[in-house]
C-alpha cells in the first residue's frame, strides 16, 4: 500500500505531507496557526496542511464527528477564513459592481447574501457570504485558499470607489452546527460575554448580529442550523472549552467536507474555478440579472453565455452499488463525457456520492470509470441530506 | 508506536504477510497503515483463481478521503479473499492483522517470504518516517 500516495483531496495545494515520510519538509514549510491550534494538538487532532494552515482534519474519527453534527453539535475551528471589512461611503455600489449577487437584496442591517465574485470571462474567483453591517459597511467573509487573489482583486477594484478594504486576520471563527448547536452556543457565550440572549436566539437564517465584542452569524456550512461566531483569540479559546464542556463535539476539516458534500453546497476550486461560471456550477440562483443597467464584473460573458447556451451543468450522482467517486473520475453519459468534481463517501446514506459537470441534456442513469470499470450512477439533485434527513430515496 | 506481530512480515509499502500451516500465505494492511488512512468506508478485494506478481496491484483500500492500492508481496495465485469486508470494511481498522486480512495467496517460490521485512526492520522503516 503507497502511503505517500494519500491526498487529502480539499483543495490542499501541499497535500498530506505529514504521511510522506517528509516531516523535515513539512517542519520548513509550516504553515500559519489559528489562535486554536494548541488546543487541537492537545486533543490528538491529526493535523493538516489546508490552503497554508495547519488545521485539525479529524480528532481520532471523521465518521463520528460527521454523525454528531447530524444528530446532536459539533464545532468547527474556521478561523482560517478570511474576514474582510470594507468601509466608505460608496461600499453598497462598490459591492453591486464587485458581486454577481446584488447586495441591494440585503434590506435590513445584519442580514447575509451568499455571492461568487467573478472575473471578466464570468469564471469564479472565489464564492463568499456578504453581510450588510451598516451602510458604510459591510463584512465579507472568503475561502482561505484564495486569500491573496482574493485580497488583490478587492483592493484593486475598490480603489474606483475609494473604499477601505481591511482584512482582520486576528479574528477567530468558530462555527457549531447540528440541531442543538444554536442552544449550547448560547449557553456558552453566555459564560464569556455580555449580549443579549434574546437576539441571538431569535436571529433569522442567513443573519447576523455584529456586537463589540462578538460577530454571530446563522449560516454554516454543514445543512444543518447553528452559528458561525467571529470573535477574538482569548474568547474563541474559551468559547471553545465551554462549548466542549457542555458536549459539543470538535470536528476536523475531514467531516467539514462530508458534511458540505451531502448539503449540496459547492466546493471553491473543485466544483468552480476561474473557468467555470455559475452557470455551469448549479449558482444561477446566486446571479442577480436584475436590475439590468447594473453592470457587475463578468455580467457581459454571463450574458453571452446564455445567448449561446451553456453546455454543461453541476449535478449530483449517487452511486448504485459498492465503491467510492473520486474528483476527476470520468462520468459517461447518453450525451457524452463529463467529470467528477467532488466525491466521496456518505456517512449519512452509507454510499458514495458525488458531484459531476456533466453535459446538459443528461439525465437519469450514468456510469462512474472507477478504475477501469464503468459503474453504475444515478443523475441527482446536487442536495442529498438536509436538516438530518436524506432528501433523496436509495 | 505501532503494534507489529513478531511472527510477521511486512513489506516497505505497509502490507503484512502471514505463513499459514497449510503453506498459504494472508495478506492485509499494517496497524500503522490503517491508522493513517482512517475508517474505511471500502475494499475492493481481489477475484479468486488469479495469478499475481510480486508488486502488482491487487486490492483497494478506500477510506473516507483517499483510495490506495494493495500490492501482492509475493507472486503466487489468489487462492481467498476476505468476503466480510464487503459488508464490513471497518474490520481492517479494528484488527488489522487478523479479522482485517485482505486477502490468501498460495506462493510459487516460499523463499519469496525471506526478502520481506521482519518486524523489526518495519519498525525501523517506520522509525525512519517519523524523525
Amino acid at each position: 500500500m503507497a502511503i505517500s500516495s494519500l491526498v487529502f483531496e480539499i483543495a490542499a495545494p501541499t497535500c498530506w505531507l505529514a504521511m510522506t515520510g517528509h516531516l523535515e519538509l513539512v517542519e520548513k514549510i509550516m504553515g500559519s496557526k489559528t489562535p486554536l491550534y494548541d488546543i487541537h494538538v492537545n486533543a490528538n487532532a491529526k493535523i493538516v496542511d489546508f490552503g497554508g494552515w495547519d488545521m485539525p482534519l479529524h480528532y481520532g474519527s471523521q465518521m463520528d464527528e460527521h454523525h454528531y453534527v447530524r444528530k446532536h453539535a459539533g464545532m468547527f475551528d474556521v478561523s482560517h477564513m478570511t474576514v474582510v471589512d470594507l468601509h466608505g461611503e460608496r461600499t453598497k455600489e462598490f459591492l453591486q459592481k464587485l458581486l454577481a449577487n446584488d447586495v441591494a437584496k440585503l434590506r435590513s442591517k445584519g442580514k447575509a447574501l451568499y455571492s461568487c465574485m467573478l472575473n471578466p470571462r464570468g469564471g469564479v474567483i472565489d464564492d463568499l457570504i456578504c453581510y450588510y453591517i451598516d451602510d458604510d459597511f459591510y463584512r465579507l467573509v472568503v475561502n482561505a485558499s484564495t486569500r491573496d487573489k482574493d485580497m488583490a482583486w478587492i483592493t484593486e477594484q475598490a480603489k474606483d470607489f475609494a473604499v477601505d478594504v481591511k482584512e482582520r486576520p486576528e479574528a477567530a471563527m468558530i462555527a457549531v452546527q447540528g440541531p442543538k448547536a444554536r442552544r449550547f452556543a448560547i449557553s456558552s457565550l453566555t459564560q464569556i460575554i455580555d449580549f443579549d440572549e434574546e437576539q441571538v436566539e431569535n436571529l433569522k437564517p442567513f443573519s447576523a448580529i455584529d456586537g463589540e465584542r462578538y460577530f454571530i452569524a446563522r449560516t454554516g456550512y454543514t445543512g444543518e442550523d447553528g452559528f458561525e461566531i467571529v470573535l477574538h483569540a482569548d474568547d474563541a479559546m474559551e468559547l471553545w472549552s465551554y462549548l466542549e464542556a457542555a458536549g459539543v463535539h470538535p470536528c476536523g476539516l475531514g467531516a467539514r467536507d462530508t458534511l458540505r458534500l451531502e448539503a449540496g453546497m459547492n466546493l471553491y476550486g473543485n466544483d468552480m474555478t476561474e473557468d467555470t461560471s455559475p452557470l455551469e456550477s448549479a449558482l444561477a440562483w446566486t446571479i442577480a440579472f436584475e436590475p439590468e443597467d447594473r453592470d457587475f464584473i463578468g455580467r457581459s460573458a454571463l450574458e453571452k453565455q446564455k445567448v449561446d447556451g451553456v453546455q454543461t451543468k453541476l449535478v449530483g450522482l449517487l452511486l448504485e452499488g459498492r465503491g467510492v467517486m473520486r474528483s476527476h473520475q470520468k462520468v459517461i453519459t447518453e450525451f457524452g463525457e463529463g467529470e467528477v468534481t467532488s466525491g466521496g463517501f456518505s456517512p449519512t446514506l452509507q454510499r458514495s456520492i458525488a458531484y459531476a459537470r456533466i453535459p446538459k441534456k443528461a439525465k437519469g442513469k450514468c456510469t462512474v470509470e472507477i478504475r477501469n470499470k464503468h459503474l453504475d450512477a444515478r443523475i441527482t439533485k446536487l442536495s442529498f441530506v438536509r436538516n438530518g434527513k436524506a432528501v433523496i430515496e436509495l | 508506536m505501532s503494534n507489529i506481530p513478531e511472527e510477521y512480515r511486512y513489506t516497505k509499502t505497509h502490507e503484512w504477510v502471514k505463513l499459514e500451516e497449510d503453506g498459504s500465505v494472508l495478506v492485509g494492511i499494517s496497524d500503522h497503515a490503517q491508522a493513517a488512512l482512517g475508517e474505511l468506508v471500502f475494499v475492493e478485494t481481489p477475484d479468486t483463481g488469479i495469478e499475481v506478481v510480486s508488486g502488482d496491484s491487487v486490492a483497494v483500500v478506500e477510506s473516507v478521503k483517499s483510495a490506495s492500492d494493495i500490492y501482492s508481496p509475493i507472486t503466487g495465485e489468489i487462492i481467498a479473499a476476505n468476503d466480510e469486508l464487503e459488508s464490513t470494511p471497518e474490520l481492517v481498522n479494528e484488527d488489522a492483522y487478523e479479522r482485517g486480512w485482505i486477502f490468501r495467496i498460495q506462493p510459487t517460490h516460499m523463499s519469496e517470504l525471506d526478502e520481506l521485512l521482519s518486524a523489526e526492520e518495519y519498525q525501523t522503516q517506520l522509525d525512519e518516517e517519523d524523525s
